[in-house]
């Protein structure tokens, strides 16, 4: 479970990102993180993996207040939250496998749990078939899913999705939206922040809609409710 | 840590090496002209060392009997001095061992001198050790109040000089080591920043699914270390060659150099075993400081 209570962040530059966010993310849901380009979207996650500490105000992760958190605990916070970006992040000298494994590698799993690990990631992500390939081999769409299956490889409880679908034509992305749904099926939280419109009207789930800093809007089966 | 990821960090760091070829050349070439200029200082400043501490342990007071003392007022002279607190020792020395002992001190010269045994010119004397060398010019006024001294001398302008002189070298010596250090900690520090650097991407993503950081680290110190340790082997060649050969010189060529190194065992083995450790911890703490801005959780 996600909780923030009156948290704001304000920039050693001075810029003021959130201005008191209070809200409740309940573990196995599915939420859109939706508003305009600099409105605090992307700080809003970055607070929940430590990447940015709150100025003030608390937020509490699986019962961790993040904030109190000691910098040698922050790895273990990150184990249970994996994180997907728009510009993937792979390793383009790594295959698929390889990309995938060096999750695992690094918090020293041992080499046949990752084995059997990846496989079935991969097999989830269905990319099976390409373990053996560079990224630069891959298309697109197929590029983001090795990044969801590194994310997703040592099973955590969460996964943030930074417009996972931006780089990605229509077709693709609907491929991307049915992955990420799987993976919520199967009890993991999925926090998504987009500006895609159609897939949020299309895929209803409960809208955060973050403006100027602030919760503007927070509707269960809400709408994109931006023009874009 | 596991032994697997142990070897894990062996290897990248191996690799981290080979990545900015260049760089780790030029770092290591640092090392090794800074290790070696390093060792040079220590073997000059240790045996400074070793020389002034030789030189202090022999400043002696000579104190001339009268010649018209007598046996019973010698041996009171005698306990006299000896009851001086800071007096280690008193030996007595006649005046033919005097004269025999200036002569050999001053070989080939000395001849002149032979003529002299007739009638020989000194005195009798008493050979003063004192505790601490610094208490020498005190305890030379004392004796000099004392009934039945002719005269008293040490070689005091000499010897403070001399003590001056080696404390600047030490010092100078020092300074010297600790700027060299510096610079090639820097030297080192600024390679395994471009290693960083190249790796960003990598260590962003190790951050992002959890490793921690001693696990991203590791490598890098390996790197550090080995770069410390190929630097030094060159270094430890050249002084242990070079101080077999200086030994070797002035044993065959000039043995009446009146120079005593120290001897090639253990030292220059202990100065070899420095100059790893000291380019172990240059190469540690180069790696460190480049790290400090880029592990900021």
């Amino acid at each position: 479970m996600i909780e923030m209570k009156d948290v704001w962040k304000t920039y050693n530059n001075g810029i003021k990102a959130i201005n008191g966010i209070d809200i409740k993310i309940n573990k196995g849901e599915f939420v859109y993180i939706v508003g305009p380009s600099g409105a605090g979207k992307s700080t809003f996650m970055r607070m929940m993996y430590r990447e940015e500490k709150a100025t003030s105000g608390t937020i509490i992760i699986n019962g961790k207040d993040v904030g109190k958190l000691k910098n040698k605990h922050v790895p273990k916070l990150r184990r249970e939250i994996g994180v997907v970006f728009q510009d993937f992040k792979l390793l383009p000298r790594l295959t698929v496998y390889e990309n995938v494994a060096f999750a695992l590698e690094v918090i020293e799993e041992s080499k046949a749990n990752t084995r059997k690990r990846v496989m079935e990631t991969l097999s989830l992500v269905n990319l099976k078939n390409k373990a053996r390939f560079l990224p630069d081999e891959l298309s697109g769409g197929e590029q983001q899913r090795v990044s969801i299956a590194r994310a997703i490889v040592n099973n955590p409880h969460i996964l943030l999705t930074d417009e996972p679908t931006g780089n990605l034509d229509p077709e693709t992305a609907w491929g991307i939206m049915d992955l990420l749904d799987q993976i919520n099926n199967r009890g993991t939280t999925v926090i998504m922040a987009t500006h895609n419109k159609d897939i949020v009207n299309t895929f209803r789930k409960r809208v955060i809609a973050i403006d100027g800093g602030l919760v503007t809007r927070d509707e269960a089966r809400g709408e994109y409710g931006y023009e874009n | 840590m596991k032994i697997k990821t142990f070897g894990r960090h062996g290897k990248e760091g191996f690799k981290n090496l080979g990545r900015n070829g260049w760089m780790t050349f030029a770092s290591i070439s640092a090392v090794t002209v800074t290790l070696l200029l390093v060792g040079v200082c220590l073997a000059l400043l240790l045996n400074l060392n070793a020389f002034g501490d030789q030189l202090e342990s022999d400043v002696e007071i000579s104190a001339f009997i009268d010649l018209t003392a007598k046996q019973d007022q010698q041996d009171e002279l005698k306990s006299r001095i000896e009851n001086i607190p800071e007096v280690e020792s008193v030996t007595y020395q006649s005046k033919e061992e005097g004269l025999d002992n200036l002569i050999e001190n001053l070989g080939d010269d000395g001849e002149v001198f032979e003529s002299l045994k007739d009638e020989n010119p000194l005195s009798d004397a008493f050979l003063v050790k004192t505790n601490d060398p610094q208490d020498v010019t005190a305890v030379a006024e004392q004796i000099k109040q004392l009934e039945n001294v002719q005269d008293v001398e040490f070689a005091e302008d000499t010897v403070n000089r001399l003590f001056k002189v080696l404390e600047i070298a030490r010092n100078v010596g020092l300074a010297l080591v600790v700027g060299l250090l510096f610079t090639a900690m820097f030297l080192i520090s600024n390679t395994i920043k471009l290693t960083i650097v190249a790796r960003s991407h990598e260590i962003e993503i190790m951050k992002l699914v959890g490793a921690t950081n001693w696990f991203i680290r590791w490598p890098f110190l390996v790197e550090g270390i080995l770069i410390g340790i190929f630097g030094s082997i060159i270094p430890i060649g050249i002084l242990i060659y070079g101080y077999y050969y200086l030994i070797d010189l002035i044993a065959n060529r000039f043995p009446t150099l009146f120079i005593d190194l120290l001897p090639v065992t253990p030292f220059v083995y202990q100065l070899s075993g420095l100059l790893i450790v000291l380019g172990v911890i240059i190469g540690v703490w180069g790696s460190l400081t480049s790290m400090r801005k880029f592990l900021k959780v």
